[in-house]
């Protein structure tokens, strides 16, 4: 066992974990964050989607002790001080962006990642963004709707609801 | 996963010692790995990222030859190639996904040498060299069938070196659901003549049409293409595609990458 230690949104958080242990599971397991979801076991969903000095990763897919002194985002420090949803989760919610919600955190996470970089995305770049994000139920359309709303843009193009 | 210990080590010479155990692997970004350790495909006795040392990240562009860090991720590959060497940018920044390129690096793209990987198709259809802690490879010497390389046990790749071309560009016709290669064709123009590496097509790996890039040599224009074709007994066959689809990907693809490089 080695001891980890890094920031979770915004706070300190250290534990012991072995060499083997996946950032997805220090951040569900050890600290109790099981917003960050864990959606198959092959890399390929983006369920588990957060960032980790801004960037977007999956945290099935690289190991605790590398995000040793890391500024690590997830799901929980999305919304507003306040407690009410920031402006992609409220887009979420307001354009029907989730069904059954599995998907949701390492969406709204890709989403946030992409609008940093790109804040005025096109339709047809969110989607090339979501590429590693997989969502079962909504068929895309509504969550390309949601972040093309919450960078400000005119959704009424998008197909429909 | 089965238990390893984990070593992140911050000069190479660290590196190589921790290698030096028996049964110890060297980890760049962990994004074809670490699935593979999920599934128990591996039983590495100690992991030892490569991610720590500050060596690997740089990149410099030295007039018409891009050096770039083993430890370089794809998104940086992308960002930083994209005036120097677009072709390069273009194919770092379509491998995978946007959270896979964040993490996966260079060096352990090359190091896995996957058959239909995109950077092998880049390195050789560059001429690339393969610069380790101990030497420095050709990417012709370097590439020796499916996941084998020239890399001795424990040799790091420090970083690649491309010479810029003239002219380049890389066509890739996506396996929709892995993101990798069914098909992906690098061509490349140099004063010293065309190359043309492919992947995801022959048993063997990434390979060079030696008939292509002398076509192209005389003529480098799609319809220099016209009537040449590979040899379909050597392509992969499986439920993506059969043999005889793959060898006509590779002529489709060829003289697309061709007309775009332009």
């Amino acid at each position: 066992m080695a001891k980890v230690s890094m920031t979770v949104n915004g706070k300190a958080a250290s534990g012991d974990v072995e060499g083997r242990t996946l950032l997805s599971s220090f951040l569900r397991e050890q600290l109790g964050l099981t917003g960050t979801h864990v959606g198959c076991d092959t890399s390929q969903c983006g369920a588990c989607v957060v960032h980790v000095d801004g960037k977007a990763v999956k945290a099935c897919s690289m190991l605790a002790q590398e995000a040793e002194g890391a500024e690590v985002a997830t799901i929980e420090g999305q919304a507003n001080a306040d407690g009410s949803l920031n402006t992609i989760q409220q887009a979420f919610q307001d354009h029907h962006g989730l069904q059954c919600g599995f998907c949701t955190p390492g969406m709204v996470m890709s989403a946030a990642a992409l609008l940093k970089d790109n804040p005025k995305p096109t339709e047809a770049e969110i989607r090339d963004y979501l590429e590693g994000n997989l969502c079962r139920c909504t068929g895309y359309h509504n969550i390309v709707k949601a972040i093309m709303a919450a960078s400000g843009q005119d959704v009424s193009s998008i197909a429909a609801e | 996963m089965y238990e390893f210990e984990f070593e992140k080590p911050s000069t190479v010479a660290e590196a190589v010692a921790a290698l030096a155990d028996e049964d110890a692997q060297a980890l760049g970004g962990g994004q074809t790995l670490i699935p593979t350790l999920k599934q128990r495909l591996a039983m590495p006795s100690k992991l030892v990222s490569l991610t720590g040392i500050p060596q690997l990240k740089e990149l410099s562009d030295n007039g018409g030859m891009l050096t770039i860090g083993g430890a370089v991720t794809h998104a940086e590959v992308a960002a930083a190639a994209a005036g120097s060497y677009p072709a390069l940018a273009e194919l770092a920044s379509h491998i995978g996904d946007p959270a896979v390129r964040n993490r996966g690096t260079i060096g352990g793209s090359l190091a896995n040498n996957d058959p239909a990987a995109c950077y092998p198709a880049a390195a050789l259809g560059s001429g690339a060299t393969i610069v380790t802690n101990a030497r420095e490879i050709t990417a012709d010497d370097y590439f020796q069938g499916l996941f084998e390389t020239a890399l001795n046990e424990g040799e790091i790749i420090t970083a690649v070196r491309f010479p810029v071309p003239e002219k380049a560009n890389y066509q890739k016709f996506l396996q929709p659901a892995s993101r990798f290669a069914l098909v992906g064709v690098f061509a490349a123009k140099y004063a010293a003549g065309v190359r043309v590496a492919v992947t995801g097509a022959s048993e063997e790996g990434v390979f060079r049409w030696h008939e292509a890039e002398a076509a192209l040599d005389a003529s480098f224009a799609p319809d220099a293409l016209n009537g040449l074709s590979v040899d379909a007994g050597s392509m992969i066959g499986d439920l993506h595609g059969s043999k005889e689809y793959r060898a006509h990907l590779v002529g489709v693809m060829t003289k697309r990458a061709v007309a775009a490089a332009g």
